[in-house]
């Protein structure tokens, strides 16, 4: 019926998110980086000064690396999964492709993956860890991750608008990945037998893939990106079928 | 070409008292037809084609919005056939779409990518959209600022610009001033006569009767009358004047 100027029209609503969520705020953009920061400060102290029961050099880069890729996943899937709730008058007065709502709400959420990504690389130089040709795995791992968050976002944010429970199901979710995902400690000590469902669990995925090049200068495991990219297309293909098959009545159950 | 037809169109809504249990989401899911269901439009039949407006009245909850929705696209009938095609544009809530924290510019180009507007489209039309709101000064203010008259110019302006080959407008000129009204009057008169297909919901019969040609009277979801505006209205004010009391559910 219409064609929409896709990338115009996600800029916008991305720039909307984001100036709304910072106009207020005097601290603005830097609570992007404080929270993880703060995080970093306190899993650092707690591992190396409290248990002292770690090996690992240069503790808080490693956490780092499984911090920010983890945290982005949390937040962004959080609040896209509420992104059609909170914005009820883009669904029933105005015509728009709606899957763009919760897309927008994650990529918002994308911009400041993108500064803590910043902080991450800055604080990996200062400990002494060199660029190496491998960084240029990082946009692709990154990437996949953001399909991935869509495609969830997609299926969660469309079953929300028919059960309220959902956000619920989703913040428990993200209090066990915390747990669940090498943020704190390294796949190594993980028992092999596990290892398959590790690597199947996408944000874990992109967490070994980022330690691999940051950390360890090499590529990620072919295997390993494989599976990733698997996971996520999967996700983002199933994403756009069940909001296809979802969004008929959100109009009536907002 | 632009167009805009219903036959026999009809929307339910399951009465459920706001409950939201997993248990009331399977029972409306699985049976459209059992339990107890609210017609909010029944068996409506009408037909516009290119330049040609309907004006929509009736009590509240008479069905016009679920109407225009049904037109927008925005919810799904229960039964009939519903054709439309053209490049729609819907004005149904005052300011939907628009965030109050933002300024008034920032709202008129979220709008502009909303109603569909390519990017250099929007820069192109930013400054005309702006003149006619007569916002002047205020655009860098932010619109919870705003009065709801001026929220209305800005939508109204900026939908006008976004080339509607059908127009709905439910309820939201009546808080322009006289001469906004006029000004904007003037503009939907011009549009129709490049050929934009009009529906209008108002309470201001004599609004209508001057935008719109045809017009439906909706009665607890049905057409009680439907054909030229001059009869339609005619019909409806006399009915509204004779008995205060609201008709028997036909």
């Amino acid at each position: 019926m219409r064609s929409w100027d896709y990338s115009y029209l996600l800029t916008e609503l991305v720039l909307r998110d984001f100036k709304i969520r910072y106009r207020n705020m005097s601290l603005g953009i830097f609570w992007s980086l404080l929270n993880p920061l703060v995080m970093m400060g306190v899993l650092t102290f707690i591992f190396t000064r409290v248990f002292q029961a770690t090996s690992i050099p240069n503790f808080h880069v490693f956490v780092l690396t499984g911090l920010v890729p983890y945290s982005f996943f949390a937040l962004a899937w959080a609040t896209a999964t509420r992104a059609l709730l909170d914005n009820p008058s883009l669904v029933k007065r105005v015509c728009l492709p709606r899957q763009v709502i919760p897309i927008a709400t994650v990529l918002a959420n994308g911009v400041h993956f993108l500064i803590q990504i910043g902080l991450l690389l800055s604080l990996a130089l200062v400990a002494g860890y060199g660029v190496n040709r491998h960084w240029l795995w990082l946009p692709v791992v990154l990437g996949l991750e953001l399909v991935f968050v869509c495609g969830l976002s997609l299926i969660s944010s469309a079953l929300d608008v028919y059960f309220r429970d959902v956000r619920y199901v989703v913040e428990s979710v993200n209090m066990l990945l915390f747990w669940m995902v090498p943020i704190f400690y390294s796949f190594a000590v993980i028992p092999p037998a596990y290892h398959t469902v590790y690597q199947l669990n996408p944000i874990a995925a992109v967490i070994l893939a980022c330690r691999n090049v940051l950390l360890e200068a090499k590529a990620p495991p072919a295997t390993l990106l494989a599976k990733l990219a698997l996971v996520s297309l999967t996700a983002l293909a199933a994403g756009f079928w069940i909001f296809g098959r979802l969004k008929r009545r959100f109009a009536d159950y907002l | 070409m632009a167009r805009v037809e219903f036959q026999q169109v009809s929307k339910t809504f399951t009465r459920h008292a706001g409950r939201r249990l997993a248990g009331q989401f399977l029972q409306d899911w699985f049976s459209r037809s059992g339990g107890e269901r609210f017609h909010a439009l029944r068996e409506v039949s009408f037909a516009l084609e290119q330049g040609q407006s309907l004006g929509v009245v009736g009590a509240n909850g008479a069905g016009k919005s679920t109407l225009l929705s049904l037109v927008a696209g925005l919810t799904a009938p229960d039964a009939g056939e519903m054709t439309v095609s053209g490049r729609l544009v819907p004005l149904l809530e005052l300011g939907s779409g628009f965030h109050p924290d933002l300024t008034g510019a920032e709202n008129v180009r979220l709008n502009a990518a909303v109603l569909g507007f390519s990017r250099r489209r929007a820069a192109e039309l930013f400054q005309p959209i702006v003149e006619f709101s007569g916002i002047g000064a205020f655009i860098d203010e932010p619109l919870r600022t705003y009065s709801s008259g001026m929220i209305m110019r800005l939508a109204f302006s900026t939908s006008i610009h976004a080339d509607p080959e059908i127009l709905l407008i439910d309820e939201v000129l009546a808080v322009g001033d006289q001469n906004f009204r006029a000004k904007c009057m003037e503009r939907v008169l011009e549009l129709k006569r490049r050929g934009t297909i009009l529906m209008c919901v108002s309470h201001e019969l004599d609004a209508l009767e001057r935008l719109c040609e045809q017009a439906i009277w909706l009665d607890g979801g049905r057409a009680a009358r439907y054909g030229p505006a001059q009869e339609v209205l005619e019909a409806y004010r006399g009915h509204m004047f004779s008995n205060s009391q609201p008709p028997a559910a036909a």
